[in-house]
């Protein structure tokens, strides 16, 4: 399963969100698996057409994801994914 | 339950609670998060507010214990739909909201950006999006729907009459003020009269830039407008528009409006200089009062800055009730006035900028 770590700036809104480890063979099913943990955590991540937000990054084994749109990016059961707010206004 | 306001600012929910023949800060919520809107059901006292999150998107919130708890809610959802050919509408902003009529009980109205109408009738739990507006045959064209200083048109406005539930008025900046008779079904643009001036032709029936619009609840057919290119009256439901800017061009600018709730003569705005200098004219901040239907205007600024002063007041953030008048500035100071704007006194001079004030 892989491990995912969240940006403590979420724990705002989900106040018991931590590291967690969730099934999923590419970025997408990784996150709504996450969703399905954290209902609610999709909608501060993603678009409401799917793509992830202009302001938040993921990053699987420490590289930025390419496929920002369907999320396909690969992901393997021991790897280790961020999920962070991207710098913005300085 | 005394009376208070609420103020939208960029870095948080400010209540204030009267007291004393004024008021005061009294409760603080969602601090550091910039609030898009706040909006007081007055039906119910339900407390709505938007925040526009830069990482997270835009988000909603509901109190119905006046702040004691809040619920978060879906916001409203484009679907499938499409901004433009090949491009899909994603929310930007809730703008504002609007409840549908004390005869449509948990029924509300909602503007969003990309400009959009949005309606619930239950209280918010589903949200849709009014197909009506949204495929009028003017929204997908550039030259009559489209952003001012934004990516996107905006719809800011929402205005109810109070005679009939079904007949509502919108602002969308820029495309202008549209009309329904049936509830959002069918809509009409209502800017006969009003100047664009910032486009080749300056009499076109969409493209305009309302500002600000205001329905008088006593007479239901005078609407008042602040305008990007005037300040504009209606004694007619929007049919016609007749400008009623300041001699000489003064006031003429600005975001800022209030109406009396009975008399339809008198109006308050607070202009800036120009839309190429957004500052108080002279740096003066000053709000200006008609009496007689915009024939003239008079400065009734009694208690604020007379000079120095770089404060703009937005669209949403001046608001009256009564005899009670509330304006908050981009540079965080909040007025209030308790003699029907004739003199002001500043109730907070540190806040964050403010994006809107409402009465409870």
């Amino acid at each position: 399963m892989a491990k995912v770590r969240f940006t403590t700036a979420l724990n705002s809104f989900f106040p018991d969100l931590k590291d967690i480890e969730v099934n999923g063979s590419n970025v997408h099913e990784v996150l709504s698996n996450v969703e399905m943990q954290f209902p609610g955590i999709s909608n501060y991540l993603r678009e409401e057409n799917g793509e992830l937000r202009k302001h938040v990054n993921v990053f699987v084994q420490g590289k930025l994801i390419k496929d920002r749109q369907g999320l396909s990016d690969k992901v393997n059961g021991d790897h280790k994914i961020l999920v962070i707010q991207a710098l913005s206004g300085g | 339950m005394k009376p208070q306001i609420l103020v939208a600012t960029s870095k948080g929910l400010i209540v204030l609670t009267a007291r004393d023949n004024s008021y005061l800060i009294s409760d603080i919520h969602f601090a550091g998060f910039p609030i898009s809107f706040v909006y007081s059901d007055p039906r119910d006292g339900t407390w709505w507010v938007g925040i526009s999150h830069k990482h997270w998107g835009e988000k909603l919130h509901q109190s119905s214990d006046f702040g004691m708890s809040w619920q978060e809610l879906k916001v409203p959802s484009y679907g499938n739909s499409e901004y433009r050919p090949g491009k899909p509408a994603l929310l930007r902003k809730i703008w504002v909201m609007q409840h549908a009529g004390v005869d449509k009980p948990n029924c509300f109205w909602m503007g969003t950006e990309p400009g959009a109408l949005f309606f619930s009738a239950d209280n918010g739990q589903t949200i849709t999006l009014n197909d009506g507006l949204w495929n009028h045959a003017s929204r997908m064209d550039d030259q009559q729907w489209f952003g001012t200083g934004k990516d996107f048109p905006f719809l800011h406005t929402i205005a109810i009459d109070p005679r009939n539930s079904d007949h509502l008025y919108v602002g969308v900046s820029c495309a202008g003020v549209f009309e329904t008779m049936d509830s959002g079904k069918n809509w009409e643009p209502r800017n006969a009269g009003l100047k664009a001036t910032y486009l080749p032709n300056s009499k076109s029936t969409i493209g305009h830039d309302p500002h600000q619009l205001l329905i008088c609840p006593a007479h239901p057919d005078v609407i008042w407008q602040q305008n990007h290119c005037g300040i504009y009256r209606s004694s007619d439901g929007g049919k016609m528009w007749s400008e009623v800017s300041g001699e000489d061009g003064f006031p003429y600018y600005g975001f800022a409006l209030a109406i009396d709730e009975e008399d339809p003569n008198t109006a308050w705005v607070i202009p800036a200089k120009s839309d190429t200098a957004r500052i108080p004219a002279n740096l003066r901040l000053e709000v200006y009062r008609t009496s007689d239907a915009g024939a003239s205007w008079r400065s009734t600024s009694s208690g604020l800055p007379a000079k120095n002063a770089f404060d703009i007041v937005l669209r949403q953030a001046f608001s009256k009730k009564g005899s009670v008048l509330v304006f908050g500035t981009n540079n965080g100071n909040l007025y209030l006035s308790t003699d029907y704007g004739e003199s002001w006194e500043p109730i907070s001079q540190n806040l964050a900028a403010v994006q809107a004030v409402c009465f409870t």
